[in-house]
């Protein structure tokens, strides 16, 4: 114990000496930090500063091993290193699928090669990654995937297309799922492969979405020659590792909605748009709603920290990382849509005159939210999961 | 404020699992049903409990007790709440004996709180009145000063365990309006003090209740628990208190069908197939799983939160008792619909759980009343 104080005592100091002043409390929009890659931009000048004395430290990805360039710390001293940051109100350095989800993937499955070829560039935010999962016809149903696979010699030939592939088109690499076994049972004839966009016969779209915004592409992939050493694990054991992949998903999907302290808080929305009357919401229809909400938002913060108890104890975990994804997820749709009700009119705003910012931004994450229970993984898919795999119900 | 068992809990818990699963089926709720006794429980079995330390958990060690806390208790009252147990945990231990260890005088305290940790002396309190429903401040029931005496008077309904109490707490008003805080006391008086008459009252949950009688019963100003005309304080603590042990039941018994429905849709045929095998009633026990869940992680945080005198911990009270009533209901109404038409048989446990469910939720407030408190703690 005394050796982590010595621990928060030094991160304190090394993070009030190495951190920008100007990123201290600087706010972000979703999906305004860093993300990284040949292709990055960065928010201003002090935020890549922040990026390269974090990577330089492996604190990007704290818990992963120095030999890859992480940080090399147990979960005691990750946990002390965020609190920290929280203290000094600094946002992350550095986000991103490479260190969500192909990261740990590769710690998980990776070769001793791979992970020294990839995980030091995640580390520093050189390369950025996006998911080629779900195809025009396999949604729920990623397993029937058709986007072939064929080998000729150390290579494959990729053909087919992808489609809600995050940022494709400003990624570097991404990490797909191909179908190398078209005769096998359809889980059975897949291959998870890493392939470099820059590769001739990659062609991404952006899909515009009802939001406005573009966070997704189609992919095109036309006789892309990827080699054959880009496979993580085995030919046509890809959906062990694709599944152990969602799991990581489904906890930075839940991980990201539901519970947050950093947002504006619901009563300064009502007091602006519905008005005090006795010093509560005006509107006791309202009131109830928001202190349902504000309730269900509390259980489920203190579900996390129980499960996340539960773990640190060695105690086996109690409730499923899909039930966290559901319930994040409707949470983030309950309150844009309670923000919705309490804005009002002012809710309605696109763009342009007669509306502030914060309203056309409401406007925009509320039509983005619905989104969130479809992502990763829809709902029913993770009912689904619950069903069978924790309450051990039939086939 | 961490929120897992301790070993010495997930012991608790298993001594507690075992007993309960070895002495105390649903079938025994039932007889005691079946019965019509007004008594309602079984005394020799609360005196097993009491050799297992379980009623004198919460009283301090000077007084017979083990001085632990309400995280301790809640795991056996889970236990007991899974097979709908009705030793008298709630008017003895959470009501009664809580009332006297944080408020009573030594002679109070030293009278009557070794007997509720050896299982001897069982005590309620007599708090509700017609139409008080969930306040505590509305009390008609009067204490009138004479001499060095007072003389009570009034009606108190759903007595728990009236007819077993060796001693009641009584709230009556000595100063103040019918809803005024200020001016309500809280008077000790034994069972046989003349002037009390006790009434079977027969609820839905066959909980032992008993309507309340006062006309002009005659105590002592050493009878009062507490300060004069400041009962309510107390009062409030206490029940906020004992709400959690409540929800620590509920939990039980919601877990209890909610493990009974799942393994019916694994055993059940229709059409051919296991009925457990439809996206309809899958999605729905799922959905039911994470209400559980949520719930259990609001009873865990109110209990920790009250022994550790977190300054948030009335308002997870409130959080807790608002989900435990809603998903107890939704786990029982499920568990009646999953389970179909035998499920409606009184021949099924299921429908015990059904009416508990209900009895929970309308002792200290229902769900939409403690939403509201939640709302006024934190200003909305």
């Amino acid at each position: 114990m005394a050796d982590l104080e010595q621990f928060r005592t030094d991160t304190r100091k090394w993070l009030s000496d190495n951190s920008p002043q100007s990123v201290r409390g600087l706010i972000l929009a979703l999906g305004e930090g860093n993300w990284g890659g040949r292709k990055a931009t960065y928010p201003n000048p002090d935020m890549k500063r922040w990026l390269e004395v974090m990577a330089e430290r492996g604190w990007t990805a704290p818990e992963w091993p120095k030999q890859y360039g992480g940080g090399g710390l147990s979960k005691a001293e990750a946990k002390i290193l965020r609190e920290e940051m929280a203290a000094l109100k600094l946002p992350e350095p550095l986000s991103g699928f490479g260190l969500t989800m192909i990261g740990p993937t590769l710690l998980q499955f990776g070769t001793e090669e791979q992970k020294q070829e990839h995980l030091p560039k995640i580390v520093r935010g050189e390369i950025r990654w996006c998911q080629g999962y779900s195809e025009p016809g396999s949604g729920s149903d990623l397993a029937s995937l058709q986007t072939k696979a064929v080998q000729h010699g150390d290579y494959f030939i990729i053909n087919g297309q992808k489609v809600w592939t995050s940022y494709a088109n400003l990624s570097d690499w991404m990490f797909m799922l191909v179908r190398t076994d078209p005769s096998a049972k359809k889980q059975e004839g897949i291959t998870f492969i890493l392939v470099d966009m820059a590769t001739p016969g990659v062609e991404t779209r952006p899909i515009k979405l009802i939001s406005g915004s573009s966070p997704f592409c189609e992919t095109f992939l036309t006789d892309v020659r990827v080699p054959v050493k880009n496979v993580i694990f085995k030919v046509n054991q890809g959906w062990t590792v694709a599944k152990a992949l969602l799991n990581h998903e489904r906890s930075m999907i839940a991980s990201a909605f539901g519970g947050g302290g950093k947002k504006r808080s619901m009563r300064d929305w009502a007091e602006e748009y519905v008005g005090l009357e006795d010093g509560r919401v005006a509107d006791s229809a309202l009131r109830h709603r928001i202190a349902q909400y504000e309730m269900d938002n509390l259980a489920f913060k203190l579900t996390a920290d129980r499960s996340r108890d539960a773990a640190k104890a060695g105690r086996p975990p109690g409730p499923e990382s899909s039930m966290f994804k559901i319930y994040g997820t409707e949470l983030n749709q309950r309150r844009q849509e309670l923000l919705l009700s309490i804005a009002g009119p002012h809710a309605l705003g696109w763009e342009g005159p007669g509306f502030t910012e914060r309203e056309i931004t409401l406007t925009h994450d509320w039509l983005r939210s619905r989104g969130n229970t479809i992502e990763g993984g829809t709902s029913e898919i993770q009912l689904n999961i619950i069903a069978k795999r924790v309450l051990g119900l039939p086939d | 404020m961490e929120l897992v068992l301790t070993e010495d809990q997930e012991l608790l818990a298993k001594t507690a699992a075992d007993f309960v699963r070895q002495h105390s089926p649903v079938s025994r709720v039932r007889a005691l049903r079946d019965a019509n006794d007004p008594i309602g429980f079984s005394r020799d079995l609360w005196k097993q409990m009491a050799e297992l330390g379980w009623t004198g958990i919460l009283i301090p060690d000077t007084y017979g007790g083990a001085g632990m806390g309400l995280a301790d208790l809640a795991v056996v009252l889970e236990a007991l709440g899974r097979m709908l147990a009705p030793e008298p945990f709630l008017s003895t231990v959470l009501l009664a004996g809580e009332l006297l260890s944080r408020a009573g005088s030594d002679a109070q305290k030293k009278t009557w709180l070794p007997g509720i940790a050896s299982g001897e002396k069982v005590l309620t309190i007599a708090y509700q009145e017609a139409r008080s429903r969930y306040d505590l401040r509305r009390v008609t029931t009067k204490a009138e000063r004479q001499g060095q005496n007072y003389l009570l008077s009034g009606e108190k309904i759903q007595v728990l365990d009236g007819h077993s109490a060796d001693a009641f707490v009584v709230s009556a008003r000595t100063a103040g309006g019918q809803n005024d805080a200020r001016g309500i006391t809280l008077f000790l008086v034994a069972k046989d003090t003349p002037g009390l008459k006790l009434t079977p009252q027969h609820r839905v949950d066959n909980r032992a209740a008993a309507l309340l009688t006062l006309d002009g019963v005659k105590i002592g100003q050493d009878s009062i628990v507490g300060s004069l005309d400041g009962g309510y304080e107390i009062l409030s603590q206490v029940v906020d208190r004992a709400t959690i042990g409540l929800c620590a039941e509920m939990l039980g018994g919601m877990s209890q069908i909610f493990d009974d429905t799942i393994a019916y849709l694994k055993t059940r045929q229709q059409f051919g197939v296991l009925i457990g095998t439809f996206q309809g009633l899958q999605h729905r026990a799922a959905r039911l799983f994470m209400e559980i869940e949520l719930a259990r992680s609001s009873v865990m945080a109110a209990a920790r939160a009250a022994d550790a005198n977190d300054p948030e911990w009335q308002s997870l009270v409130s959080l807790a008792k608002a989900r435990c009533s809603d998903a107890y209901i939704l786990a029982a109404n499920e568990g009646v619909q999953m389970h179909g038409g035998i499920g409606m048989t009184d021949e099924h446990d299921a429908g015990f759980y059904l009416k508990r469910a209900r009895a929970t939720e309308m002792t200290f407030g229902d769900a939409a009343w403690h939403r509201e408190r939640w709302a006024r703690l934190h200003r909305y």
